[in-house]
């Protein structure tokens, strides 16, 4: 068997050497940290997915080591295969930054902004977009398109409203089965995903489109509305599946199981599909063989007060900018209530004023 | 006097028959073509120098030597007859009243591709045309120029009808080919372009209705021959379907020497403005193409004559020039708003946007609504702006040309009638009485005797 040659590709000034045939895209994963382009349709584990979201745009400024001329427009970096000595700029170019805030604002004029009570806020592909792509107004004054919501099935609820059409879960039903039964409605502005006359879709494996869904259009009915995602505690654990591989990650608070999902990789990608059942039905403890608590990175809003071992921003301030910072009034100084000296967790009950007095304190 | 190469004989009595097409030589291209090799005929349409005639005009015989020739794998051929351009009518012109035409230029190209199953994709709502293309599908069959061994050379081709439904994104040539296999027409993501990977995964061309029937005087007449008609590399001729503020609008053939001043007002084409108004605008290929105010139209920013051909009317870029395109030429005079030209096509690309790539989906939706809220007199000053953002974005960032075609018009017509969407956010009375906007741009013409 021949070896697949490898190509040099540079991607914002870093060099890295990748089989031939590697998108843009996953060569930029392998270096990893900031030159990774986002991606909102582009799914490894889907074959036809990408392309579709333009998040994932990149300038190329040389095309190879054979043809150096640049690429006249941007090209979606999770559909283009690297060539020899190709040279690509992503957030070192300006035309690349200016496109993506573009897209965002693209994606968001219809997106209905409902996060405080979607069920996907903290877990949102689309939120972390717009946190670090977007800008924080809109220009966009018009009504939002909206949809009813629609069950798919006993389990999945469909709400288009949410949706910004990025074909995964098309892309993943097409796959599972081999019925084009759940596919898009209509075009333009004005498309949606639907399922074939409304039916609902019956495959065992089906539950795995509310994991590929970057946004809150699918979610999981036996969780909706049940707890927030940075509240429950993500735990690898397994079981004896017969249809699938059994890994997932279960969402605890406490001895309770709040939801069964795939396990995810650091690309917020599905590692290994997972059945219905273990999915939807085995929501007990004694179900599974817990692994251990899930490694969540300390950037993520799961992980919020999960985690030791973190710095707070404000132990370094003094540090970074070289003196105390200058505090425009102390609260302390006006207030006769909450005292540095006075430690809350110490107050038995709710806090009175009486427990600030003078003589208390001694 | 005009070289007429494509329409020579459309007013021929029974022309659409076979009968009279065979006897005004009619079919000769076929008899020619089949003692050539396929290499020949390649090589014969690259001398010729013929350019697409579907809008973006790209050098047919390349992209035809660019098609892959793996060993047992079919080839294919399709006709792109999804006409669906505002303004553009041209194709129908020739496939309703010489559809054998298009037939004999499709027999040809086969041979030349080795396509022996060939498709023609026409757009859903040309359904009677359907019919006139069967039939002269059936009459070249029953002739001997279709179906198996034509004319004894062991060539087999069939050709196929195949009814779109009634998508402008269908003209998109891999949107096409989805909708032919069956599928929802959306665009693929390029590469792998068509003459790899297209139909059914399998290398094909796909070309325009006049572009194939262009390849008929071209084997008749020699590549070399036909590539003396015209200017530079605009070679042979061209039909321009011209419509709007004209006292003649129809399908004109041109040799693509003439000036655009010549074509809109003499006698022999469009025959001048109605009413002895003024020239305000024009889009001169396709209402995808930017807008070009009169003064622009007939001379370039050098101050040159501008030619109805793909060079002059390209000349200056976008900040001073348009595009021939598919030829849909539309006229607008002094009477006319540039604004609600504008909201319509907008309308026209936010209904027609696939939704597939986000910036097309929700870019022509947003571009629509703002310009209807400019054309009903609710405008803000800084919306002219905004859309000239929006349509920034979106251009060059889809996944197909029909993103830029959404943004071009909305650009140009920024571009060179900016006071005009100025004044109607100023008069936003005013401009609900009147239906039109400022006229100024219509410089006085002087009429060529």
């Amino acid at each position: 068997m021949s070896e697949t040659p490898k190509f040099k590709v540079t991607i914002d000034n870093i060099t890295i050497e990748v089989p031939a045939g590697t998108t843009i895209l996953n060569a930029a994963r392998m270096i990893g940290g900031d030159v990774t382009p986002p991606a909102m349709c582009y799914y490894s584990k889907l074959k036809e997915s990408g392309g579709k979201c333009r998040t994932c745009l990149v300038e190329v400024s040389k095309g190879s080591e054979k043809d150096p001329r640049p690429m006249p427009k941007l090209v979606a970096s999770c559909r283009t295969t690297v060539m020899d000595g190709m040279e690509v700029k992503n957030i070192t170019s300006d035309k690349v930054i200016d496109a993506r805030k573009g897209i965002v604002e693209m994606l968001l004029i219809n997106h209905p902004l409902d996060c405080p009570v979607c069920d996907q806020a903290g877990e949102c592909d689309l939120q972390d977009l717009s946190y670090e792509h977007g800008t924080e107004g809109t220009r966009y004054e018009f009504a939002r398109r909206t949809f009813e919501k629609e069950d798919i099935g006993p389990y999945i609820q469909l709400h288009m409203t949410r949706c910004i059409l990025c074909y995964r879960c098309v892309n993943t039903a097409a796959e599972l089965t081999n019925r084009r039964e759940h596919g898009v409605l209509e075009r333009g502005d004005h498309s949606e995903i639907s399922t074939l006359l409304g039916k609902s879709l019956d495959n065992e494996f089906i539950g795995n489109v509310i994991d590929v869904c970057p946004v809150g259009a699918l979610t999981d009915k036996t969780f909706r509305f049940k707890n927030r995602v940075w509240f429950t505690k993500p735990v690898d654990a397994h079981r004896d599946c017969p249809t699938c591989s059994g890994k997932v990650r279960l969402w605890m608070r406490g001895d309770e199981v709040y939801r069964v999902t795939a396990r995810k990789d650091q690309w917020n990608e599905v590692e290994s599909w997972i059945c219905n059942e273990c999915r939807f039905e085995k929501k007990e403890t004694k179900d599974w063989v817990i692994e251990g608590p899930t490694k969540v990175s300390r950037l993520s809003v799961i992980s919020q007060g999960h985690y030791v071992n973190t710095e707070k921003a404000h132990v370094l301030i003094d540090k970074v900018i070289g003196k105390q910072p200058k505090l425009l009034m102390d609260i302390h100084s006006i207030s006769e209530v909450n005292r540095p000296e006075i430690k809350l967790s110490e107050i038995e009950g709710p806090a009175h004023s009486d427990d600030f007095k003078d003589d208390v304190i001694r | 006097m005009a070289i007429k190469l494509l329409l020579e004989n459309d007013k021929v009595e029974g022309i659409r028959y076979y009968d009279a097409y065979r006897k005004h030589g009619g079919y000769r291209s076929v008899e020619k073509a089949f003692k050539m090799t396929p290499d020949e005929i390649v090589e014969e349409v690259k001398k010729s120098g013929l350019r697409g005639r579907g809008g973006a005009g790209f050098p047919t015989g390349m992209k035809w030597s660019f098609l892959a020739k793996p060993e047992g794998v079919p080839r294919h051929l399709v006709c792109n007859a999804d006409e669906s351009e505002p303004g553009t009518f041209k194709d129908r012109y020739l496939m309703e009243f010489i559809p054998h035409l298009l037939i004999e230029g499709l027999i040809v190209s086969s041979f030349a591709l080795g396509s022996n199953a060939t498709y023609i994709y026409i757009r859903g709502e040309y359904a009677w045309i359907v019919d006139i293309l069967e039939q002269a599908i059936q009459e070249a069959k029953n002739f001997g120029w279709l179906g198996k061994n034509i004319l004894g050379t062991g060539f087999d081709c069939e050709i196929y009808v195949q009814r779109g439904a009634g998508a402008y994104i269908c003209g998109e040539e891999t949107a096409l080919i989805e909708s032919l296999e069956g599928k929802r027409g959306n665009p693929r993501i390029k590469p792998p372009f068509p003459a790899i990977q297209g139909l059914w995964m399998r290398p094909t061309v796909v070309n325009n209705v006049e572009t194939l029937a262009a390849v008929v005087p071209i084997i008749n007449m020699g590549g070399e021959e036909y590539a003396k008609i015209g200017v530079g590399r605009s070679t042979g001729t061209k039909l321009l379907s011209a419509c709007g503020n004209i006292n003649k609008p129809g399908v004109y053939e041109i040799d693509m020497t003439i000036s655009v001043e010549e074509f809109i007002f003499s006698d022999e084409y469009c025959g001048g403005i109605p009413k002895g108004k003024r020239l305000k605008a024009c889009i001169p290929g396709g209402s995808s193409v930017p807008i070009l105010p009169a003064n622009l139209l007939l001379k370039t920013a050098k101050g040159e004559t501008r030619l109805m051909n793909y060079e002059s009317l390209s000349d200056g870029g976008f900040a001073t020039g348009s595009m021939m395109g598919s030829g849909g030429f539309e006229v607008l005079d002094e009477d006319q708003c540039v604004v609600r030209h504008t909201m319509s096509l907008a309308r026209f690309y936010n209904h027609e946007s696939c939704g597939q790539c986000s910036p097309c989906r929700e870019g022509t939706g947003w571009m629509y609504k703002i310009l209807k809220n400019l054309e009903y007199g609710k405008g803000k000053m800084s919306d002219i702006d905004l859309l000239w953002d929006i349509q920034r974005k979106i251009e060059g960032n889809t996944i197909c040309p029909l993103g830029d075609a959404a943004a071009w018009p909305v650009a140009a017509a920024i571009r060179h009638f900016r006071d005009e969407f100025e004044w109607h956010v100023l008069n936003p009375d005013e401009s609900q009485k009147r239906n039109y906007g400022l006229a100024h741009y219509a410089d006085p013409i002087h009429v060529p005797a």
